[in-house]
């Protein structure tokens, strides 16, 4: 009884839940008719649990800064440094044995590494804005830059390229038959979901996004639980640069350039209110899922992935139309 | 007084401390060539700025430009490359007519469905972009197959210097063009109603309305000027630097929204000039040069950038609080 | 037929449901001074928005002279002569008083470019026709709301206005700023233009107004020459409330007299409260009322932690504190409902649920997850407390009428173990049968769970009835300390007219 009543209030509460679902499954339903035997394949699902983690990471990432009504510009360049710098630190702590068998220890050494430099990145953003009272847009965007540019000087320029088997295991491998990169997303995900809605945290952010001065009024420690979501949006962001060269066996300061755009398309698509107050786990996934599905199946039309940009970005328009040509006749 | 507090003095203060600063450490800065580059330089940047000023003033927020930019470059050239056409007038027309249809979508999307713009532009960008690589073509044209015209007309200098070697350097005349749009987009904003307008939708939309506003003719004014510009800026350039890159431009929209925000425009929208923009391009363009001549490793470029627009903001967050209080 | 320049007869317009008018009428006469009386929510701002042709009616007509005008658009009211100066006076801030006022002109004429001499012109004329002093290139965001005020008139006055409807001018003015607004109201009157007062100010109405019309719920409930009325039958018309409460008594409790539960010595906010003192016990309400810029919404500011900066001595039950955040007075036990409801203290699109429990959740997560069975509990327990209609505590406190709306905020604090209830006009845009109960809930409040209670209110009736003391404030000092058996409604209005 409590679970029907549970469903139908998620369905009821979020009428955006059940259109990105039809969304879904037309587009898996379009794209299994046009390609039936490749689309279908268990080799292409399986390929996108692999990529589909990280993207989903830095588009969760995104929602909870916009949850406050902020965003963050700055969770590729947080993503690239925490794979730079663990991977700094696998090239100089390689022993005799080379970077690919590299002991336990140090391979989560460098997890800590990845992982200090999102905590400290967020804070770094969540300190100029709540402190220093800079916008968001500005102050990521600065920080983003400077992120980058803190990659780019330490490699030079090329690639890092060369991580421990361990690390790799990370963005590659299988725990129980499922890609490893998207069990810890789920984990995660999960976990992320958790804290929005049972715990003080999620909620203060939510009524910190819907009214900030009611916030105010109502005791909320507004300054503190924005910093923390910024701590919180770059921890999420080195995790996904963790995967991302954990699965391509290198770091570079501009890899996912669109990932950028992509997270910001899909945490709107995924009902986020990029002014604040709205936001679920479960539509980023839907969403991310979604689009995923879309590139796979134009992938195997031979579309390029520049024309999948299009896609997107057409897509995006196309939502927004949608939806506010809903709650005019509303 | 009144002369001291405004913020393009304050700007213009900070650059010309700025400029004693690097010619200090270097005095090579001071230089004709090098002064002549920096202001080659500012053209590209500085024509786009003013497309973006207008946005944020009006309250928005446009990260299409550069992407527009490189499409009209590129679907010009390619389309000059296919009619064997040479000429200089009729491609910078086709370009920014080009820039002006884009930027019309984007009009459209803001003014109907009332979407955020940074939201609107963010897909058009993603739209064009993608549509540009995917479809029209990934492949750069160099200078070999570049139509000369355009190369000519960009090569024509205003002034021209004989070193003591031989070599001749010279001050572009693009530099005329860009004065020229900057003045007109200075004109606009203060002389026409539509300029004005503007401002009124960026201080109060609501009242703006309640005034009796043509919104919808500002709004499409605004996004399709700011197109053109862009349209007619990407093309420019190519002529410039004798090149096609269909992926030109990329990550350019963080560098002039940076020097717009620097150059006094307030990013809540109802206040920005020209003349705040062109100093603000002018810093950043010498930021990013003046590395080199500053000895810093190129690699560092970034960070600089990025620590100068943090530091712009927090003190243009500081200045809008205290204007609130 | 209608010796009127405008009418509005048995007007009615729905909302989404809502009955906002509902045989609404008005009439003003060319050239005269009229009043519309009404509280927050009801329906005034809806009358403006049909007499300028925002809205358009759902039943009933208008008239001006004499003839109907069916499907009045903002322009034809323009052309009528309607003016109307909403209370944010729709002004650009960025832009100088010279531009704003010209504004109108040069949208008028529909000229492409902008002429700053011809601005100027028109500006300093229209500067010259109010009789006042601006400076037309100062920036208007930096006026203070008196001068934005003037501008706001100023260009008004320039179009041929036959009407000015004025929403709400006299709240964020001084008493000296509202003689000259007074001033220039009757210089206006003098050329033959008709004004529309709509406020809720009812000893500035009395003063300047010819005729009154007052509205309740959507509807005219009462009308008549200024000479028919003072300010207790507009309150009461307004309010609706004859409220036959007996007046609040407190008794002190046997056994010798327990420290205050709230004291306050020397209170000082610079520029705002000047060396203050009270002391409330548990179980007194004590009311503050006095004129704006009084310093009574400092003073409730600062005890609850919102300056920081506040000079003298705070005491809870004789122990001294010191609150410099909002976390602070809220663990010292202070509660403060706020003015504004809508944009100070609900969460609109939340849950009636969340809205409750906004302040609660970190008391409900002890060890980081919320403890769901004790939220539920918590909720539905004030639901029922405080009788908040509503079928589940799920829908969003937006859809609630202002009356449900106030008492999931005064649930709120209840849910906080407060011990000090500081609540800044309560029952404002509260229909009456809420009103009566939130009173009663409030008096319960205090009588037997033992809370000091500080209401500042204008509503002299609603203090009068339900506080045992009344404190009247003016320019940051406390003037008057009366208990409230010794006062009625009429001796502390006329009180409160002596402060200039």
């Amino acid at each position: 009884m409590k679970a029907q009543m549970n469903i139908r209030s998620l369905i009821n509460r979020d009428n955006n839940i059940v259109q990105l679902l039809v969304m879904t499954v037309l587009i898996f339903a379009v794209m299994t008719a046009l390609s039936p035997d490749k689309f279908l394949r268990y080799y292409n699902f399986e390929s996108i649990t692999y990529i589909f983690p990280e993207l989903g990471l830095l588009s969760i990432a995104m929602m909870i800064a916009m949850l406050t009504g902020g965003i963050d510009l700055s969770v590729v360049g947080v993503a690239n440094l925490s794979g730079i710098l663990a991977g700094v630190l696998f090239h100089k702590m390689a022993g005799a044995a080379g970077i690919a068998d590299a002991g336990i220890l140090t391979v989560l050494l460098g997890g800590v590494i990845a992982l200090g430099t999102g905590l400290v990145a967020g804070t770094v953003n969540g300190l100029l804005i709540t402190r220093l009272g800079i916008t968001p847009i500005l102050a990521t965007l600065g920080t983003g830059q400077v992120f980058t540019g803190l990659a780019i000087v330490l490699t030079g320029g090329p690639a890092i390229v060369g991580f421990p088997t361990a690390w790799a295991f990370l963005g590659n491998g299988k725990i129980l038959g499922l890609a490893t990169p998207f069990v810890l997303f789920a984990v995660i995900a999960a976990l992320i979901a958790f804290v929005l809605s049972r715990t003080a945290l999620g909620i203060n952010l939510m009524l910190i996004g819907t009214n900030p001065k009611a916030a105010l009024f109502a005791g909320l420690k507004r300054e503190r639980m924005v910093l923390y979501s910024y701590m919180l949006t770059g921890v999420l962001a080195s995790v996904a640069g963790i995967i991302l060269s954990g699965r391509t066996n290198a770091a570079k300061s501009d890899y996912g350039n669109s990932y950028l755009l992509q997270a910001v398309l899909i945490a709107v698509l995924g009902g986020t209110n990029p002014a604040g107050g709205r936001g679920t786990v479960l539509g980023i996934t839907i969403a991310v899922a979604a689009l995923m599905l879309l590139s796979s199946g134009f992938q195997i039309l031979r579309f390029s992935n520049h024309l999948i940009d299009f896609i997107w970005g057409a897509f995006l328009l196309l939502v927004i139309a949608i939806n506010a040509y809903k709650n005019r006749t509303r | 007084m009144a002369l001291l507090r405004r913020s393009e003095t304050v700007i213009a203060g900070i650059l010309l401390l700025a400029m004693v600063l690097i010619g200090t450490i270097n005095p090579a800065f001071w230089q004709l060539d090098n002064l002549f580059s920096l202001m080659r330089s500012n053209v590209i940047i500085g024509i786009m700025a003013m497309g973006v000023l207008l946005v944020l003033i009006s309250g928005g927020i446009d990260v299409s430009f550069p992407a527009f930019a490189v499409a009209a470059m590129y679907l010009t050239i390619k389309g000059m490359l296919a009619l064997g056409y040479n000429g200089v007038v009729l491609p910078l027309l086709a370009a920014t007519l080009m820039g002006l249809a884009f930027g019309a979508v984007n009009g459209f999307f803001v003014y109907k469905f009332r979407m955020i713009p940074l939201i609107v532009t963010l897909g058009t960008s993603a739209m064009v972009r993608g549509f540009l690589l995917g479809v029209v073509g990934t492949s750069m044209i160099n200078i070999n197959k570049m139509p000369t015209a355009l190369i000519d007309f960009a090569r024509t200098d205003v002034v021209s210097v004989t070193k003591a070697d031989g070599t001749t350097y010279g001050l572009t005349a693009m530099v005329l063009i860009y004065l020229g749009l900057a003045l007109a987009m200075h004109l606009v904003l203060r002389y026409t109603m539509i300029g004005r307008s503007a401002y009124a939708l960026g201080g109060d939309p609501e009242a703006a309305r309640r005034a009796g506003f043509d919104l919808r003719k500002t709004i499409f004014f605004i996004y399709c000027v700011a197109g053109a510009l862009a349209g007619f800026a990407g093309l420019l350039h190519s002529g410039m630097i004798w090149l096609a890159n269909p992926r030109d431009f990329v990550g350019l929209e963080l560098d002039v929204i940076a020097a717009v925000v620097l150059g006094g425009a307030s990013i809540f929208g109802g206040r920005g000039s020209v003349l705040g923009t062109m100093l603000g391009v002018f810093m950043l363009v010498m930021v990013k040069n003046s590395l080199i001549i500053m000895r810093v490793d190129t690699t560092w470029q970034l960070v600089v950038v990025g620590l100068i627009v943090i530091a712009a903001t927090a003190l243009s967050a500081w200045r809008d609080r205290r204007r609130a209080a | 037929m209608s010796d009127g320049f405008i009418e509005l007869r048995n007007i009615r317009k729905v909302f989404a449901g809502v009955v906002a008018l509902d045989a609404m009428s008005l009439v003003i006469k060319p050239g005269e001074i009229h009043c519309l009386a009404g509280e927050n929510g009801s329906g005034k701002s809806t009358v403006i928005k049909i007499m300028s042709g925002v809205y358009q009616p759902d039943g009933g007509e208008i008239l001006i002279d004499g003839r109907t005008m069916p499907g009045m658009s903002p322009i034809e009211a323009i052309a009528h002569g309607i003016q109307v100066i909403y209370q944010d006076f729709s002004l650009f801030g960025n832009l100088t008083v010279a531009e704003n006022l010209a504004m109108n002109v040069h949208l008028g004429e529909k000229r492409r470019l902008m002429n700053w001499r011809r601005t100027r012109a028109i500006a300093r004329e229209a500067v010259a026709r109010l009789g006042v002093e601006l400076d037309l290139d100062a920036e208007v965001a930096s006026l203070p709301t008196a001068g934005k005020q003037l501008v706001a008139i100023a260009r008004a006055l320039m179009s041929d206005a036959r009407l000015i409807i004025m929403d709400e001018p006299t709240t964020a003015l001084t008493r000296k700023e509202v003689e000259t607004l007074f001033r220039i109201v009757r210089d206006i009157q003098a050329r033959g233009i008709a004004i529309l007062f709509v406020s809720h100010k009812m000893r500035e109405m009395l003063e300047i107004s010819e005729r009154i019309t007052v509205i309740r719920n959507g509807r005219k409930v009462a009308e008549g020459p200024t000479g028919d009325f003072d300010e207790a039958l507009i309150t009461r018309h307004m309010t609706g409330g004859d409220i036959l409460n007996q007046p609040y008594v407190w008794t002190p409790p046997p056994g010798p007299p327990p420290a205050p539960r709230l004291e306050i010595r020397g209170l000082t906010v610079p520029g705002k409260c000047e060396d203050l003192s009270l002391a409330i016990r548990p179980g007194e309400i004590v009311g503050l009322s006095g004129l704006l810029g009084s310093g009574r919404t400092d003073l409730a500011l600062a005890l609850f932690g919102m300056v920081p900066g506040y000079k003298g001595e705070i005491l809870i039950d004789g122990a001294p504190v010191r609150l410099r955040t909002t976390q602070e007075a809220i663990a010292a036990g202070i509660a403060y409902v706020p003015e504004d409801r809508l944009t100070e203290g609900l969460f609109l699109p939340q849950s009636i649920k969340r809205n409750m429990l906004a302040t609660s959740y970190e008391r409900l997560a002890p060890k980081l997850v919320i403890d769901r069975e004790r939220a539920e509990e918590m909720t539905q327990g004030m639901v029922r407390a405080m009788q908040i209609a509503t079928p589940t505590a799920e829908k969003p406190v937006m859809q609630l009428s202002g009356g449900n709306q106030q008492r999931v905020v005064l649930a709120r604090w209840l849910l906080t173990d407060a011990r000090v209830l500081i609540l800044n006009g309560p029952t404002v845009g509260v229909d009456v049968g809420s009103k009566a109960e939130i009173h009663a809930k409030i008096r319960e409040l205090a009588q037997h769970h033992g809370l000091a209670v500080l209401m500042i209110s204008d509503d002299v009736l609603e203090l009068v009835q339900n506080c045992n003391r009344i404190v009247l404030m003016h320019r940051g000092r406390f003037i008057e300390d009366l208990p409230a058996a010794a006062v009625t409604e009429e001796t502390v209005s006329d009180r409160l007219k002596t402060f200039t």
